[in-house]
C-alpha cells in the first residue's frame, strides 16, 4: 500500500516537509523523481532530505514512502562499476536491485575484534618502509588543495595487494574523476574496484550518502572473506556537505560551523575499519584537505583523534616527518630483520640532513659531513621519497642499504654493527 | 502498580517525543517498542505534558504511534559478584556475550544480564534479629582474589531487622540470601545482586578524608612531580598523538590500585582490543594473578550509540563507587571525558537549549564538577579507609587547553598532566610538559626538593629560551651549567624508557633513591673549564645515569653503578 502525498508544506534547502502518518524515522521516499530520507518527524509533520536537493521541487509534487530504509544492491556484479552518491549507475551499466543491503549499519562488537596483524603492500617506500599501512587501519591523508592526493590515491589502488578496492569520491572535480576512473581501467585495476562517486556539481545530499554506501558494500565484501581497501577522498568536502545540511536544519553549530556531532559523524564512518576473526578485512584511506594548511581546522583535528596515524602529503610527497603509521609496530618486526632498525636509522641522518639544508641556506660553511648529509638527502628524495617509484618492501629496504654505503662510512650510520655486517652492500668497506 | 504507558509523536535524531498519561519521573528509564525491538531510553525533560526521551540506540525505524513502556526506575546498573574480569557497553551490556548471541555486529535492543548467572560461597555475617542500615554487609563471598562483600541496598531507607539470614553454603547469585524487616512491617529480600542509580553518588560511608596517601604509578614524573593521590583526581589533556592513552594504559597495568576500571569512552575499538588481549596476559604485580582479574573494562567506543557514550562514564564511576565501599582502593580512567562532553552538546542542541562556549551546553561545568566529586578517599562505617581515584583523559579541540571542557576539569581536579606535541614529537616519553603541569598532591619523595629541582628546569628553560637569541656564546659559563643541569633533569629522571624493562617502571623505592642521588648532583657547583668541557661533562654524567637505570634495583650491579655516577660528578665539584 503505496499512499502518496500531493501537499508538500516547507520547503528549504535540501528539505521538505509534508503531512503524512505511519511514517519510520529514516526510511526512503521518494519526492517527484528523486530519493529523499526522513530526517525528523513531529506528529504528523514527516522532514524529508531530499537526495537531489530543493531545487525545483513543487508543493504539488507526489511525495511517495518506501517504507523501507536507504539501501544498496550488493553482488558480485558491483565490480567494475561506477555508481553515484544515490546508487544509480553512473557509467552506462544497467541499475542493480538484487539482494539489497542497508547502508549505515550497526556498529562491530569490539568484543569480536582482533589485533591487526598482517601489512598491505602498496609498493610504495614511504609507505611499506617508513609507515606500513596494516589491514584494518584507518588513516587519513593530511594534505592541502592542489597536492596530488587523488594521483596517489590512484597510485595505491593500483599497487595495493588487496581484493576489492572501494573508491568514495565526496565533491571530486569531474576531471579527477575522469582521471581516477581512466587510471584504474588502464592500469586493469578496475575489474576489482566500485566507485561511489559524487562530483561537485552533483547534490550535497548525495556527498553525505557516498562514505555509507562504500562502507556497507566495503562491509559485505569483508564477510565474504574479501580483504578490502575503502580509498575515501575527500573527507573534508563530506564534513562540509555534513555542516550544510545541519545548518539548513537550523542545528546549533559548536566550532566554525560544524554540527556539534562532527566527531561522532565522522568516527561512526573510520570505525567501520575493521579485522574479522576468520573472514576478510577493512582498511580505510581517506583524504582529508586542510584548509589553510592548517592542522587544527575541526576536520583534521576530529580525525586526527579517531584515526591510528596520519599521512602529511606536502610538496609531492609524503614527509617523513609527522606522518605516523601507528600500527606499524604490530607488523614490521615481521616483515624482515633489519627493517625497523634500517626505517629508524634511515629518518635519523634525514632529519639531520634538514639541519645541514637549513645551515647552507643560511650561508655557513658546509663541513664534509654536511656534503655526506646532503648527498644523502638528494638520493633519500629522489629514489625512495618520490610518489612514481614502485618497488617491493625488500628491494626498498635494499636499496636503502645501497644509498647509505653510497654516502656514508659504516660506523657514521648510527645502526648496530651486526646488522650492518650482514647488510652492508660494499663488503669491503667493512674491513 | 500500573505500567506508564505513552507514544511517540516525534522523533529527531536519537531525541524522541512522547505522549503519556499518569506520572513519569524525570531520567526514569523507558522503552520504546519498536516492532519486536525494545529500546532502552531515558526521559530528560518533559514539557507540556511531553516527555523528550533520549534513546540509547540508533533511532532508524521509529515512527509516530509507536508504544512506549515507562519502568519508573531511574536509569541504573546491577551490582553483584562476578562484574570483575568483564567487559561491558556503557549501558553494562556484557559485550563479549552479545557477540556470542549476536555474532559480528551490536544488535540494538538485546540488553543482557550483566552479572553471570553462577553459584558462590556464601559466607554470612549478620544475624537474625542483627539491625541493619544501606551499604552494610551481610555476607561475602570470594571473587577472585577479592573478598566481595554482599550488602544492603545502598538506596534502602531507614533501619532494618534482619529476619532470616542463610547459612553458609553456595548458593545462586540471583537466590534469596537474607530477608529484612524495617518497623513498618515490610520485609525486603536480598540476593547477591541489587542495583543502583548511576546518577547518584553512593554515600553510605562514615566520612570523607583529605587524600593524603600517593596512588603510586612507577612513572618517575609523575610520582615524584606531579603526583596523584589516592581517591584524588587528576586530567591528562593533549592533542592527538601525544599519548594519552598509552600512558592511561600504563597507569591501567602499574597503578597500586585494588581495582582498576578503565571507562574507554568515545574513542577507537582499537584501543580496546589491545587492553583486552594484553591484560589478561599480562601480571598483575601485587598479586602476580593476571591483570585482567583487578579490571573491568566499560567499553563504549566511538561509533557506538552517543547517549550510551554518556552513561557509560556514570556506569563506571558506580561500579567503582561500589568496590569501594568494599574496602577497596579503586582507580577509574576515563579516555576521554571530551567524548563525553561531546555526548551531552548533541543532545543539548537537539533539546534547542541556549548554547554556551562553542555550543556547549551551560551546565557542562557543574556536570563535569559533580563527576569528579564522585572521587574520594572515605572512612567506611567498619573504620577501614577506601578510594576512589579519577583520571581522565581530555581531548581539546586543535590541541588548545583554552577550550571549556580542559577549563572546566581544570577547575576540579588536583592534578594537571598536560600533555604537549613538542614533547611526543621529540619522542620524549611520557610526554607531560613539566612545568606546564601541577598538582596539589604530596608524592613519593619530599616535596621541598621537589620544588627545588623543578625551580632548576624553569631557570634552564628560560636560559634555553635566551640562548637562541644570544647563541651560546653570549651565555656565561654559570648559566650554562644550570641550563645543562635542566637538561639532565629531564633526560635522566622526567623521562622514562618504555622499551627497557627495567626503566619502564620504577618503583618509589627506586624513585627515592634516584632522585636522591639526582638532587645531589644538581645541587652541586663544579668546577669547569669552558663551554665544550660543560657539554662532555654533562654527557657523560647523562650517560651514567642512563646506565644507572639499566640496572636491577639492589643488586651488586646497581650500587657499583651508583658509585660511579658518584665519583664522576664528585671529581669535578668545587671546592
Amino acid at each position: 500500500m503505496q499512499k502518496v502525498y500531493t501537499k508538500i508544506e516547507s520547503i528549504v534547502g535540501n528539505v521538505v516537509t509534508v503531512k503524512a502518518e505511519g511514517v519510520r524515522s529514516g526510511d526512503l521516499a521518494l519526492v517527484g523523481d528523486s530519493y529523499a530520507n526522513v530526517i525528523k518527524l513531529d506528529k504528523d509533520l514527516v522532514s524529508l532530505q531530499v537526495f537531489a536537493g530543493g531545487q525545483g521541487v513543487s508543493t504539488t509534487d507526489p511525495v511517495r514512502f518506501l517504507g523501507r530504509p536507504m539501501m544498496v544492491s550488493f553482488s558480485e556484479h558491483l565490480l567494475g562499476r561506477v555508481f553515484d552518491g544515490a546508487g544509480v549507475p553512473r557509467d552506462n551499466g544497467p541499475a542493480l536491485t538484487e539482494n539489497m543491503i542497508p547502508i549505515g549499519g550497526p556498529s562491530f562488537n569490539p568484543a569480536k575484534r582482533i589485533l591487526p596483524k598482517h601489512m598491505i603492500r602498496t609498493g610504495i617506500p614511504m609507505i611499506d618502509v617508513f609507515n606500513t599501512l596494516v589491514e584494518s587501519q584507518k588513516l587519513p591523508i593530511f594534505s592541502i588543495s592542489g597536492e596530488p592526493y587523488n594521483q596517489l590515491l590512484s597510485r595505491i589502488a593500483l599497487q595495493a595487494e588487496v581484493d576489492v578496492i572501494v573508491l568514495g569520491g565526496m565533491g571530486l572535480k569531474y576531471d579527477d574523476y575522469l582521471q581516477f576512473r581512466d587510471t584504474l581501467e588502464k592500469g586493469g585495476a578496475m575489474s576489482h574496484t566500485v566507485m561511489f562517486i559524487h562530483t561537485a556539481a552533483d547534490p550535497t545530499v548525495e556527498c553525505t550518502l557516498v562514505p555509507d554506501m562504500s562502507l556497507a558494500v566495503a562491509e559485505q565484501f569483508a564477510l565474504e572473506g574479501k580483504k578490502v581497501l575503502v580509498l575515501l577522498t575527500d573527507m573534508t568536502s563530506f564534513a562540509d556537505a555534513q555542516k550544510e545540511m545541519a545548518i539548513t536544519m537550523e542545528q546549533v553549530p559548536s566550532n566554525r560551523g560544524y554540527p556539534g556531532d562532527l566527531y561522532s559523524c565522522l568516527a561512526s564512518r573510520y570505525e567501520k575499519a575493521v579485522d574479522i576473526e576468520g573472514a576478510g578485512s577493512i582498511t580505510i584511506l581517506g583524504v582529508t584537505t586542510m584548509p589553510g594548511d592548517d592542522v587544527t581546522h575541526p576536520v583534521p583535528d576530529n580525525t586526527g583523534y579517531i584515526t591510528e596515524g596520519q599521512y602529511y602529503l606536502k610538496n609531492g610527497h609524503i614527509e617523513p616527518f609527522g606522518s605516523l603509521s601507528r600500527l606499524k609496530q604490530n607488523v614490521n618486526d615481521a616483515t624482515r630483520d633489519d627493517h625497523r632498525a634500517l626505517m629508524d636509522g634511515m629518518i635519523r641522518i634525514y632529519s639531520q640532513y634538514k639541519e645541514s639544508l637549513e645551515k647552507k641556506s643560511m650561508g655557513f660553511l658546509m663541513t664534509e659531513w654536511d656534503e655526506k648529509l646532503l648527498k644523502y638527502g638528494e638520493l633519500f628524495e629522489s629514489k625512495l621519497m618520490d610518489l612514481s617509484v614502485n618497488i617491493p618492501l625488500e628491494d626498498a629496504l635494499d636499496l636503502g642499504w645501497e644509498i647509505l654505503a653510497e654516502c656514508f662510512e659504516p660506523n657514521e650510520t648510527g645502526l648496530k654493527t651486526s646488522l650492518i655486517k650482514e647488510r652492508w652492500p660494499k663488503k669491503d668497506a667493512l674491513d | 502498580m500500573d505500567i506508564i504507558t505513552g507514544h511517540v509523536t516525534g522523533v529527531n535524531g536519537n531525541l524522541i517525543k512522547v505522549d503519556f498519561e499518569g506520572s513519569v519521573r524525570k531520567n526514569e528509564v523507558g522503552y520504546i517498542i519498536v516492532g519486536d525491538n525494545r529500546l532502552k531510553g531515558e526521559v530528560i525533560r518533559i514539557n507540556n505534558g511531553v516527555a523528550s526521551m533520549q534513546i540509547y540506540e540508533m533511532s532508524d525505524g521509529i515512527k509516530v504511534g509507536d508504544p512506549v513502556e515507562f519502568t519508573g526506575e531511574l536509569m541504573s546498573v546491577e551490582l553483584g559478584p562476578g562484574l570483575l574480569t568483564q567487559v561491558f557497553d556503557g549501558l553494562q551490556n556484557p559485550l563479549p556475550k552479545l557477540a556470542e548471541q549476536c555474532g559480528f555486529f551490536l544488535e540494538r535492543g538485546v540488553y543482557l544480564d550483566p552479572i553471570p548467572d553462577r553459584d558462590w560461597d556464601f559466607t554470612p555475617k549478620v544475624q537474625v534479629g542483627d539491625t541493619v542500615v544501606a551499604g552494610d554487609t551481610v555476607g561475602t563471598v570470594p571473587e577472585g582474589i577479592f573478598t566481595h562483600q554482599i550488602m544492603v541496598p545502598f538506596t534502602t531507607k531507614g533501619e532494618w531487622k534482619v529476619k532470616s539470614i542463610v547459612g553458609e553454603g553456595s548458593y545462586n547469585v540471583r537466590s534469596t540470601v537474607c530477608v529484612i524487616t524495617n518497623d513498618k512491617g515490610e520485609d525486603k529480600e536480598l540476593s547477591m545482586v541489587f542495583s543502583q542509580p548511576i546518577k547518584q553518588a553512593v554515600k553510605n560511608y562514615e566520612e570523607r578524608l583529605r587524600p593524603d596517601e600517593p596512588m603510586v604509578t612507577k612513572i618517575r614524573c609523575i610520582d615524584a612531580f606531579l603526583p596523584v593521590a589516592k581517591g584524588g583526581t587528576f586530567c591528562v589533556p593533549g592533542p592527538f598523538g601525544a599519548g594519552k592513552t598509552v600512558l592511561q594504559h600504563l597507569e591501567a597495568k602499574n597503578s597500586s590500585a585494588d581495582i582498576v576500571i578503565v571507562a574507554a569512552c568515545g574513542e577507537r575499538a582499537g584501543e580496546v582490543v589491545e587492553v583486552l588481549k594484553e591484560f589478561p596476559e599480562l601480571e598483575d604485580p601485587k598479586t602476580g594473578r593476571s591483570l585482567m582479574e583487578r579490571t573491568i573494562i566499560i567499553c563504549n567506543t566511538s561509533s557506538m550509540p552517543v547517549a550510551a557514550r554518556e552513561a557509560s562514564c556514570y556506569t563506571a564511576v558506580t561500579l567503582a563507587e561500589y568496590y569501594r565501599q568494599m574496602g577497596l582502593d579503586v582507580l577509574l580512567l576515563a579516555d576521554s571525558t571530551s567524548r563525553w562532553a561531546q555526548a551531552m552538546r548533541e543532545m543539548s542542541g537537539r533539546l534547542e537549549e541556549i548554547p554556551g562556549e562553542e555550543a556547549f551546553p551551560a551546565y557542562l561545568e557543574s556536570t563535569i564538577a559533580a563527576f569528579y566529586e564522585r572521587a574520594g578517599k572515605v572512612r567506611l562505617k567498619d573504620g577501614r579507609t577506601a578510594s576512589v581515584t579519577i583520571g581522565g583523559t581530555v581531548s581539546p579541540a586543535g590541541g588548545n587547553f583554552e577550550e571549556p571542557v580542559t577549563q572546566a576539569t581544570l577547575k576540579v581536579v588536583g592534578a594537571f598532566h598536560g600533555l604537549s606535541r613538542e614533547r611526543s614529537d621529540a619522542r620524549k616519553y611520557p610526554a607531560i610538559h613539566p612545568m606546564d603541569s601541577w598538582s596539589k598532591y604530596d608524592g613519593v619523595v619530599d616535596r621541598a626538593r621537589v620544588e627545588e629541582a623543578r625551580s632548576i628546569l624553569i631557570r634552564s628553560n628560560e636560559i634555553n629560551q635566551m640562548m637562541k637569541v644570544v647563541g651560546e656564546e653570549g651565555t656565561s659559563s654559570e648559566d650554562y651549567i644550570i641550563y645543562q643541569k635542566g637538561e639532565l633533569l629531564d633526560a635522566v629522571y622526567l623521562q622514562q624508557n618504555s622499551f627497557d624493562p627495567i626503566d619502564a617502571v620504577c618503583p618509589p623505592e627506586r624513585q627515592r633513591v634516584e632522585f636522591d642521588r639526582l638532587y645531589d648532583a644538581l645541587t652541586k657547583t663544579y668546577s669547569l673549564e669552558d663551554k665544550k668541557d660543560i657539554r662532555a661533562f654533562f654527557n657523560q654524567l647523562r650517560q651514567e645515569f642512563l646506565d644507572w637505570h639499566g640496572t636491577y634495583f639492589e643488586t651488586p650491579e646497581f650500587e657499583a653503578q651508583e658509585k660511579k655516577v658518584t665519583d664522576f660528578y664528585m671529581a669535578k665539584v668545587a671546592d
